[in-house]
C-alpha cells in the first residue's frame, strides 16, 4: 500500500530547507503522497529512504509496456478493484492466436485480419493490439517460419511468442529484437533459460502456473514462486497467468491477484494478467472474455476475431475503461439519422455521450429520417448544461450558423429539447428568418412527436 | 514469500426471492458474496433469465430476433408455451406494450384476460410488465395484478411517478415487485424506502436500476450495480439488500448495432451474430456487476449466457 504523506515526512531529512520548492518538508512529503512531485527534487534525501520511498510509490501493478511505436500497449498501473472508485487506468489488449501448425495461407489471412481491424467508435481508433504465436508444433523450425511471416506481415505488432522451448522461444525473439515482445511460457521446469533470453532479448516474460491446469487454488502460490525466482534473475517485466481457463477460475484468480496487489501491496502478484480465452464456440469465448474485461485482465487471448466480435470486444471495454469522473463525450456535429432529406426536421441536443445515445435512438426508433445538432456542452446533458450556461440561446444560434447545416435543408425549423422551451424566443431572436419548436422534454417522447409531424 | 489469499467476509446478505408457485417455482438472490465469488461465501441460488414476450405481435422487434419467433408471436399464449415447451424457459416476461396509448392503446380490462389466459398455459413463474408509460401502468398493472392473484408473480415496474398503486395492487394480491429508478444509486434506495414505508416487504421487491445496452451507457448501469451491491454487502445497508434486475433486450434491441445490416456498415460484420452477442455480452457484463434477474429476447444470447452462468458457479 502507498505510504501516507506523515509516514513519508518521517523518512525525508526535516531541514525545511526549501531547495525542493516547497516551503517544508510535510508539504513536499504530502505531494509526494498524492504522485505531484518526485522525490530527485530533494538533494539531501539519504539512499536508504530514497530505496524505502521508491518501493512504496511503486504503483501495485506494475507499469509495462508491450510493444514499440505506435501500436504499443501500456499495461499495468491499476490503483483500484472497481471503476467507481476512481478509474481503470490501461484498458486491456486484445491478441489473436496464430498457431504455427496453420498453413502459411491461414496466417497470412489472420495477420491480414489484425492488420485489418480497426475501427473507429465514438472517435475513438479501436484495433486488435497484438499477436500470441503459439508453437502448437513443438516444432523449432516451424515455429520460426511461423514468427518470420508475422515479423514481416505485421512488423508493428506487438508479438506474444508462446512456447515452453527455449531454444523455440530464442529463434523467434531473434525476429523481434528491440521490439519489446513477450516471451510467455516460462514455468517452474524452464524458468532460467527462459529468463535468460528475456533479459537478453529486452522481452517481457510471461509465467505460467501448470499446477492450476484442471484444478484451482494452487496456480497463485505457484506464480508468485515464479515472479519471485524471475525477479531474483533481474527481470521486472513480467506477465502472470494463474493457468486459470474456466470463467470460474478466471473469476476467481484475477480478484485474488488483483486484491493482494491493491490492497496488500503484495509485490509478487503486482504485474498484468494474461488470460487464455479459446473456445470452439465464438459467442461462448466473447462471454469468457466479458469476465476478462470486466475482472482485471490486460491481455486477453481470442481464439478467432471477426468483424463483429471485434466490436463487441472494443465497445465493451471502451464502457468498462471509460473514466467514470469524466462525461463521455460525442463530437460536436450535424449528425445524420437515417437518409434525411431537405425537408427532414432538424433538432438539437448537447454532446454528453449518455444524452447522444438516447436521443438518436429514440429517433431511429421514430423511423422518421431526422438531423440531429450535437452541441458541445463540456459533455453535460440538457438541463445541466442550460444551468451551466453551455446551452444558451445565443451559443445555439451561432453553432447552428457556423455548423453549414443551412446548406442541407430547405426549412428554418429547429427542434429544442421541452426542457430548454425557455429558450426558444431568444433563439428565434438570434437565429433570422429561423423558427423554433419546442419537443417533447424526454427523449421517449421523439417517436411519437416526430410521427405525428410526418404525417 | 507464500502467497495468502485475502478474503473478504460481508456483513451484508441480498434477500432471497421466490417467484411462481408450485414445483415450477424458482428461488434467486440469496448470496453474502460479490457475483459468482463463491471462493468466499455461499451463493445457492443462480442468476435467472426471463424469455420477454409481448401481448400483441413483436412489429417493433428487429428482423434478427423476430424471426426465432415468427411462428408463435401472434398470440402470447402460443408465444409462452413455445418459450415453456421448445427453449425450456425457466421464466417468461410479458410486456403488455399494447396498453401503451402510443400503440394499440388496450384497455386495462384487454391486459388482465391476455394475462389471465397466459398464466393458465404456464407453469414456470410469470413477470408482469407495463408498457412504461407511467399513467397507463398504474390502471393496467392493478388489473393484471388481480388477474394473477396468488401466482406469485413479480409486477413492474414501479417507479416515483406510480409506486403508489402499483405496489398496493402488487401487495394485496401476493406479489413480488420491481422498483425502477434511472441509473442513481441514491433514486433506487430512496424508491426503495418509500415503497417499503407504505407497508410493502423489502423482501418482496427487485430492484431495477435501469439497463442500458453495451455501447449505449452501460458503463452507468454496471458501475450502478457494483455500487448497490457492495452497499448491501459490506454496509449490509437494508434498504439496498433486493436482488437487481436487468431488462436486457427491451435496451438492446434498439440499438443500431442490432439492426443495422452487413451491406450498410460492412466493417461491422455480420449482423446476426453481432446482435445476438450485443445482448449475450450486455447480459453478462450485468451478470458480473450483480444482477440476479434478466430479462432478454433471442434464444442463442440466452442459451450462451446460461452455459457461462454453469461455468461460473
Amino acid at each position: 500500500m502507498a505510504l501516507t504523506g506523515v509516514e513519508i515526512f518521517k523518512l525525508l531529512p526535516k531541514t525545511n530547507c526549501k531547495k525542493c520548492g516547497f516551503p517544508t518538508c510535510l508539504a513536499f512529503a504530502m505531494k509526494l503522497a498524492q504522485r505531484q512531485a518526485s522525490l530527485d527534487a530533494c538533494p539531501d534525501v539519504s539512499e536508504e529512504a530514497k530505496q524505502k520511498l521508491e518501493v512504496a510509490s511503486a504503483p501495485p501493478v506494475r507499469p509495462i509496456t508491450f510493444g514499440v511505436g505506435d501500436k504499443a500497449v501500456k499495461m499495468g498501473e491499476e490503483t483500484v478493484l472497481f471503476r467507481h472508485d476512481k478509474r481503470f487506468v490501461n484498458p486491456c489488449a486484445f491478441a489473436i492466436e496464430i498457431k504455427d501448425t496453420f498453413s502459411e495461407a491461414d496466417i497470412n489471412s489472420k495477420v491480414e485480419d489484425v492488420l485489418d481491424s480497426e475501427i473507429d467508435r465514438v472517435g475513438q481508433k479501436l484495433r486488435i493490439d497484438a499477436i500470441a504465436l503459439i508453437n502448437d508444433s513443438n516444432d523449432i523450425s516451424r515455429f520460426e517460419v511461423a514468427a518470420k511471416i508475422i515479423a514481416t506481415k505485421a512488423p508493428g505488432i506487438p508479438v506474444i511468442i508462446c512456447t515452453a522451448n527455449p531454444q523455440a522461444a530464442e529463434a523467434a525473439v531473434k525476429l523481434f529484437a528491440d521490439k519489446k515482445p513477450i516471451i510467455y511460457g516460462a514455468d517452474s521446469e524452464n524458468l532460467e533459460a527462459m529468463a535468460n533470453i528475456a533479459k537478453t532479448y529486452k522481452a517481457t516474460i510471461g509465467v505460467i502456473a501448470s499446477s492450476a491446469f484442471g484444478g484451482s487454488g494452487g496456480g497463485l502460490d505457484e506464480v508468485s514462486n515464479l515472479t519471485e525466482k524471475v525477479r531474483a534473475l533481474g527481470i521486472e517485466d513480467i506477465v502472470i497467468d494463474s493457468g486459470a481457463r474456466k470463467a470460474k477460475e478466471i473469476l476467481e484468480h484475477n480478484t485474488l491477484i488483483r486484491r493482494a496487489a491493491i490492497k496488500k501491496n503484495f509485490k509478487l502478484l503486482g504485474y498484468p494478467i494474461i488470460t487464455f480465452t479459446q473456445r470452439e464456440d465464438s459467442l461462448i469465448e466473447a462471454l469468457i472474455a466479458v469476465i476478462g474485461v470486466a475482472k482485471y485482465s490486460s491481455i486477453i487471448v481470442l481464439s478467432s476475431i471477426a468483424k463483429w466480435k471485434n466490436l463487441v470486444f472494443f465497445t465493451l471495454r471502451q464502457n468498462i475503461y471509460t473514466d467514470p469522473q469524466v462525461p463521455m463525450q460525442v463530437e460536436q456535429k450535424i449528425y445524420k439519422i437515417g437518409e434525411p432529406t431537405p425537408d427532414s426536421p432538424l433538432c438539437i441536443t448537447t454532446n454528453f455521450s449518455l444524452t447522444y445515445f438516447i436521443v438518436s435512438g429514440e429517433i431511429e426508433n421514430s423511423k422518421v429520417p431526422s438531423y440531429l445538432a450535437v452541441m458541445d456542452s463540456e459533455g453535460l446533458s440538457v438541463l445541466t448544461a442550460w444551468a451551466a450556461g453551455k446551452f444558451t440561446a445565443s451559443k445555439i444560434a451561432q453553432f447552428i450558423k457556423e455548423s453549414g447545416v443551412e446548406n442541407n435543408i430547405k426549412h428554418r425549423e429547429l427542434i429544442i429539447p421541452g426542457y430548454v422551451a425557455i429558450l426558444s424566443g431568444a433563439i428565434e431572436d438570434k437565429l433570422e428568418g429561423w423558427k423554433v419548436t419546442v419537443g417533447p422534454r424526454e427523449a421517449n417522447g421523439l417517436p411519437a412527436f416526430l410521427k405525428s409531424r410526418a404525417s | 514469500m507464500a502467497f495468502v489469499p485475502t478474503k473478504e467476509t460481508y456483513s451484508g446478505k441480498v434477500y432471497s426471492v421466490t417467484v411462481g408457485a408450485g414445483p415450477k417455482a424458482l428461488t434467486f438472490g440469496g448470496e453474502n458474496i460479490l457475483p459468482f465469488h463463491t471462493f468466499e461465501g455461499t451463493s445457492l441460488n443462480k442468476p435467472v433469465i426471463a424469455y420477454e414476450i409481448q401481448d400483441i405481435s413483436p412489429d417493433d422487434w428487429p428482423e434478427v430476433v423476430r424471426k426465432p419467433y415468427k411462428d408463435v408471436s401472434n398470440n402470447p399464449v402460443s408465444w409462452a408455451k413455445f418459450c415453456q415447451d421448445t427453449l425450456k424457459a425457466r421464466a417468461i416476461a410479458l410486456r403488455l406494450m399494447g396498453t401503451h396509448p402510443d400503440r394499440e392503446n388496450r384497455s386495462a380490462g384487454d391486459a388482465s384476460n391476455i394475462v389471465r389466459e397466459v398464466l393458465s398455459a404456464i407453469e414456470i413463474p410469470l413477470i408482469i410488465l407495463g408498457s412504461n408509460n407511467a399513467e397507463k401502468d398504474a390502471t393496467v398493472l392493478i388489473a393484471a395484478a388481480e388477474a394473477a392473484k396468488d401466482r406469485n408473480c413479480i409486477i413492474g415496474k414501479a417507479q416515483e411517478a406510480n409506486y403508489k398503486t402499483i405496489a398496493a395492487a402488487a401487495m394485496a394480491n401476493n406479489h413480488k415487485l420491481i422498483a425502477m429508478s434511472e441509473l442513481d444509486i441514491n433514486l433506487s434506495k430512496q424508491l426503495n424506502i418509500l415503497i417499503t414505508q407504505m407497508g410493502f416487504d423489502k423482501e418482496r421487491i427487485i430492484t431495477d436500476p435501469m439497463c442500458s445496452a453495451l455501447g449505449y451507457g452501460l458503463e452507468y448501469t454496471y458501475s450502478v450495480m457494483e455500487r448497490i451491491r457492495l452497499a448491501a454487502l459490506t454496509q449490509n445497508d437494508v434498504t439496498m439488500q433486493q436482488p437487481m434486475l436487468g431488462d436486457v433486450g427491451i435496451f438492446v434491441w434498439k440499438v443500431k448495432e442490432t439492426q443495422a445490416s452487413e451491406t450498410d456498415v460492412p466493417q461491422w460484420g455480420s449482423l446476426e451474430e453481432r446482435a445476438v452477442a450485443w445482448e449475450a455480452v450486455t447480459a453478462m457484463a450485468l451478470l458480473i456487476a450483480g444482477a440476479e434477474l434478466l430479462i432478454m429476447r433471442h434464444p442463442k444470447a440466452i442459451e450462451a449466457v446460461e452455459k457461462v452462468i454453469e461455468e461460473l458457479i
